[in-house]
């Protein structure tokens, strides 16, 4: 029953945020559907991915769509083929195919013997500061980069702007 | 006696629970904790309503509201039926579903934030493994609803205030966060049950909050000065400054949403609060070990109400800092300062205690904090001014 209401929830949001007109009306959808994925997330009892999912993905990345929507705006959508929905159908059916196909030959769905595994924030901790310190330390590299990359091309920007 | 006056309202609440069903007793409980939240937190938002007028009044040299009740304490009586009878006027061009659910969602998170804070001995809402990680990441969805009410009221001041709020609000939370983490890894978990029993016990008569180290204070002073930003109250509150953007990004908003607007941002503020006391000021206990007979939920309450009159004093005391001031203080003074705490609270852990462990762990935090002062005053020397766009 929660499980139906939580994936009602991701696909209306997820669905409303293709149909709607107007673009931040849709990134609110979609903000929905991530509460959603938070949702299936917690109801899973993975705490820590689905607190973080909404610490991330609906206080900072939906912000950041928002404020890219808002600071470069354009003013009317491209003119739209006739296929272009057809084709989209059929590509999202076709990865899906592919996802599917693959989730039910890994083998995942089989069930996992010694009952849920657990995952509390003491394993996560210990976890991510002994087995993965080095995909931890190699991903704060990659941020830190991405960060002076932006600041970079801001300030380049104010440089040529003058 | 002094332990039955402390759980005076979990025996009462076992009781009422017993009186149903053993199927709905779970759902009679939960409600029951909802129901003690939804009623005890919006009462002090109407006391702080009257407290913080009188007190900015005075602060400033005058009365406050006198006319309604004795000496005016039934002013949050008048302002709540003035609030509920004013017209709801909604701009013709606004976004109507977005504009009606803006301030609904900001008050349900508000709300939501309340499920982690311990009020006093086994007296929580929700007992959550992350209780820490859970309150930031429901202050983060509150950002949202702010964008959601300038966006939608199709106003320039509006959309302008709200863009501002939600940088500064991005801005802070990065220190807010950290300061946290500090305290987290000293305690050992992000469980704020388990934080504030960390810190409920005596060496002698001094009680062992966090706030008590050198790491503590500056990470205690750090999580002050995020929260203030955070819940958009002066010196911060650019976004929503009267004199400078009418009222930013709630200015389309009138009688009950606006009303409902200052109970999301007050709510806000007493749980930021809230989660400061769990995490520094330690909780439910008691500040020396001879006044452990007082009860655990008076303590947390005296404490709210304490750091509720720290912001309202500063509120009337400090002037308004600008938006590029307000950016370059998160970013290039908290935020290494933060990082600096995290370090001095590891040091902390490691070192045996006694006087040489407190200024070992006080000199970095203040050498790095006369560093960054003195840089941050060069920066601001007077020099031969320049336009920007007249060149």
């Amino acid at each position: 029953m929660t499980f139906l209401i939580l994936a009602v929830m991701t696909l209306a949001g997820a669905i409303t945020a293709m149909t709607l007109r107007r673009l931040v009306h849709c990134v609110l959808a979609l903000a929905i559907c991530f509460v959603g994925l938070a949702g299936l997330y917690l109801y899973l009892g993975a705490q820590f991915a689905g607190l973080v999912q909404m610490l991330v993905y609906v206080g900072a990345v939906v912000i950041l769509i928002v404020f890219a929507i808002l600071l470069t705006r354009s003013h009317e959508a491209p003119p739209q083929k006739k296929w272009t929905g057809l084709a989209g159908v059929c590509v999202s059916a076709a990865v899906f195919a592919v996802l599917a196909w693959a989730v039910i030959a890994g083998g995942a769905i089989q069930g996992i013997a010694g009952g849920q595994p657990q995952a509390t924030m003491q394993q996560i901790g210990s976890a991510l500061m002994g087995r993965f310190v080095l995909p931890l330390e190699v991903v704060g590299l990659l941020l830190t980069a991405a960060l002076i990359g932006a600041v970079v091309i801001a300030m380049e920007e104010k440089q040529s702007a003058r | 006696m002094t332990q039955a006056l402390d759980q005076i309202f979990v025996t009462l609440k076992h009781w009422a629970v017993a009186y149903f069903p053993a199927v709905l007793q779970p759902a009679v409980s939960i409600l029951l904790s909802i129901a003690a939240v939804l009623v005890i937190f919006p009462t002090l938002f109407a006391v702080t309503t009257i407290l913080e007028r009188k007190g900015l009044a005075r602060i400033q040299n005058r009365y406050g509201p006198n006319r309604v009740g004795p000496f005016g304490w039934l002013q949050p009586l008048a302002d709540a039926v003035k609030s509920l009878t004013k017209e709801d006027i909604v701009p013709r061009s606004a976004d109507k579903l977005v504009h009606f659910a803006a301030p609904l969602l900001l008050v349900v998170t508000a709300f939501l934030e309340y499920a982690v804070i311990p009020i006093g001995r086994n007296m929580v809402v929700a007992d959550m493994d992350a209780g820490v990680l859970f309150f930031f990441a429901v202050s983060a969805a509150m950002e949202l609803s702010i964008f959601m009410a300038g966006w939608s009221s199709r106003n320039k001041y509006s959309l302008l205030g709200a863009m501002r709020a939600v940088a500064q609000m991005i801005s802070y939370e990065a220190p807010l966060i950290l300061s946290s983490v500090a305290v987290a890894m000293t305690a050992g978990s992000l469980s704020t049950v388990t934080i504030v029993e960390r810190q409920a016990g005596y060496s002698g008569i001094w009680p062992h909050w966090y706030v008590l180290t050198p790491w503590g204070l500056a990470g205690f002073v750090l999580f002050m000065v995020a929260a203030t930003a955070e819940s958009n109250r002066s010196p911060f509150d650019l976004p929503e400054g009267e004199s400078e953007i009418i009222a930013g990004y709630f200015t389309e908003y009138s009688g009950f949403k606006f009303a409902l607007f200052f109970l999301g941002e007050y709510l806000g503020m007493f749980a930021i609060s809230g989660m400061a006391i769990t995490l520094f000021l330690g909780g439910w206990s008691a500040p020396f070990s001879f006044l452990t007979w007082v009860p655990s939920w008076f303590w947390f309450f005296a404490k709210l109400l304490t750091l509720i009159a720290v912001f309202i004093w500063v509120r009337g005391t400090l002037p308004r800092l600008r938006m590029d001031q307000l950016m370059s203080f998160a970013w290039k003074f908290m935020l290494p300062m933060t990082l600096m705490v995290i370090f001095s609270a590891g040091l902390w852990r490691f070192l045996p205690g006694g006087v040489l462990r407190w200024v070992i762990c006080a000199v970095p935090i203040a050498g790095l904090y006369v560093l960054l002062s003195s840089c941050m005053a060069e920066s601001r020397r007077i020099q031969k001014r320049t336009y920007k766009f007249a060149e």
